[in-house]
């Protein structure tokens, strides 16, 4: 049985609660980070453990909170991500809503590590159930002085917010969800400057997703050697997988980083469903290339998934069956791109509306030869090209989809 | 000429304010707010949010037109939310779509004369396990075929 770091306490009943969270040795880690360890050795540690970012980057954690300048005058702050707008993931909602604590505790380690008083949640405006679950934590949490002033007799002190969004698929990116939490359009910013620096209201900010914090408890508790135990050298812990579409039972499974995908999708998950054929996997979340059903025998973990020029992303993991038309796939992801661009890039902006127009045609059955080339011409002319990844995430799943299902995408078009 | 805000509200709202280094950074949490009182923003919620916060009415209306989830326009008291992302495409909401136009009698986009329903399509809900899903104001209802759609809808009746 593979060790879990997140979902181990999934079955208890009320680990919502904070007295339950706690009968099984839950805030544990902020007692021994706080009054054991001190800032700098977290640091150490969670640099060792190279916990990688869980929202789709995968940059180190320990890395990103380096970044941050100790001798600024200024406040700093920790936005926790929240926004869970990839499609295909849905592991941050069963995170939030059955182990809250477990995400508080990382909120208050890092927090302390960094020298932050103030932290927000910046959660999808849909996840309004999920908020309040939340926010009834953060309140037991200041009534056991875990959070608010003088935590612990240590005297740190920290707040934590929650801040709703309110439907927009880019406010996941980090410096789009700074303008929308600052009360603005979530136009990303240029970078530099990194938010490390100049962040939050002009402050120095860190940026993690809720896996990544989630996980800092483990790391704190057991170090960074065992965490590495659990995956891999150099990509340690483990990964909440969510699986959906044609299998026979969707849901998270939280497993080592580097299980095969093949085992997830075919054991897991327990294979295809009502007996269909699996033509595609998509393996980290929408953004992610396409892999054909002949790809999947590959390790999830961050760089494996690179080297067969996909991402792990967000490790959602959509299943397409053999009857699925890849002209329909690929129509879902054009549409879902050209209505979440946010319009500050002329190359995103316009490419996406205009290869959906292109897709709709063909869906018409007006489609020429031409068509085809003429995507990959414009989804070319996004890579790299805009402020933000939006630019790349709609043009990688659009590329990928072309170059492995060309010959039946051919079969849409007229001569 | 729309209805004032409630004491209560505006008491929350100095509560919310006092969350942010910049006043203006209540702006979404406001919305959601006055959304959650009034049902929309209209041109005059979007003044009022304005002055509550300090901020030109031309701010307002660049957060309130860049969001999906704020109403411009009022919706029925039941406004049903269908994901057509992929997972829920996959396994069926194209056709549940359908239903429910035919059942209700209007569009995607619409409200029923009787001010009851407003049907939309959404980009992904995140409860793709629960594929095909649709939120109706804010529960969520998972695992839908036409006959748990027609229980749900009978329910609310």
């Amino acid at each position: 049985m593979e060790e879990k770091i997140l979902t181990k306490n999934f079955g208890l009943e009320n680990l919502f609660k904070i007295d339950v969270y706690i009968e099984h040795k839950g805030y544990e880690a902020v007692k021994k980070a706080l009054e054991k360890m001190g800032p700098d050795e977290i640091l150490k540690e969670v640099k060792a453990a190279n916990l990688r970012g869980r929202g789709g980057a995968g940059f180190p954690a320990g890395v990103k909170w380096g970044f941050v300048p100790k001798d600024v005058d200024k406040p700093k702050y920790l936005c926790v991500n929240a926004d869970e707008g990839e499609p295909g993931t849905f592991k941050d909602r069963y995170i939030m809503t059955h182990n809250p604590h477990l995400l508080i505790e990382g909120i208050v380690i890092t927090s302390f590590c960094v020298s932050i008083n103030t932290a927000y949640i910046y959660i999808r405006g849909e996840y309004e159930a999920v908020a309040l679950r939340l926010e009834k934590a953060i309140s037991e949490a200041y009534e056991k002085k875990f959070l608010g002033k003088n935590i612990l007799g240590t005297g740190f002190d920290l707040d934590v917010y929650i801040h709703r969004g309110a439907g927009a698929y880019i406010c996941g990116e980090e410096t789009a969800l700074l303008e929308s939490l600052e009360g603005k359009r979530g136009n990303p910013r240029l970078k530099p400057p990194f938010p490390a620096s100049i962040g939050l209201f002009d402050c120095p900010t860190v940026i993690n997703n809720v896996e990544t914090l989630s996980n800092i408890p483990f790391i704190i508790l057991n170090g960074a050697g065992r965490f590495c135990q659990v995956g891999l050298p150099k990509d340690g812990g483990t990964r909440i997988f969510g699986v959906s579409g044609m299998v026979k039972k969707p849901g998270i499974y939280e497993l080592p980083m580097g299980t095969s995908l093949k085992d997830i999708v075919f054991q897991h998950a327990g294979g295809m469903k009502e007996g269909k054929k699996l033509k595609a996997v998509i393996p980290g979340g929408m953004s992610a290339p396409i892999l054909s059903a002949d790809e999947i025998d590959i390790n999830m973990d961050f760089d494996s998934l690179v080297e067969a020029k996909s991402m792990l992303g967000s490790a959602a993991i959509v299943v397409i069956d053999e009857e699925t038309s890849m002209l329909d796939v690929l129509a879902l992801v054009t549409k879902f791109y050209s209505h979440e661009s946010c319009g500050q890039c002329t190359p995103c902006r316009i490419g996406n509306s205009w290869i959906n127009k292109i897709v709709r045609r063909i869906m018409d059955g007006k489609g020429n030869k031409k068509d085809l080339d003429k995507i990959e011409q414009l989804a070319n002319n996004m890579l790299g090209k805009t402020l933000c990844p939006l630019g790349d995430a709609a043009a990688m799943p659009i590329l990928s989809i072309i170059q492995k299902f060309r010959k039946e995408l051919d079969t849409y078009l007229n001569n | 000429m729309s209805p004032a805000l409630s004491e209560q509200t505006k008491k929350k709202i100095e509560e919310i304010v006092s969350r942010y280094a910049r006043k203006e950074a209540a702006l979404l949490p406001v919305l959601h707010l006055v959304q959650h009182e009034l049902g929309f923003i209209s041109s005059q919620e979007e003044r009022q949010v304005a002055d509550l916060l300090g901020i030109r009415p031309i701010k307002v209306k660049e957060v309130v037109t860049f969001y999906t989830m704020i109403n411009q326009e009022p919706v029925g008291q039941y406004h049903i939310q269908v994901c057509s992302n992929i997972s829920c495409s996959l396994l069926g909401s194209g056709p549940l779509i359908d239903h429910l136009k035919s059942k209700l009698g209007i569009e995607v986009g619409e409200t029923t004369e009787d001010k009851r329903f407003t049907l939309s399509t959404v980009e992904c809900l995140g409860a793709c396990e629960q594929a095909p899903c649709m939120m109706i104001n804010f529960d969520y209802y998972g695992n839908l075929d036409k006959e748990k759609i027609d229980e749900i809808l009978d329910s609310l009746e």
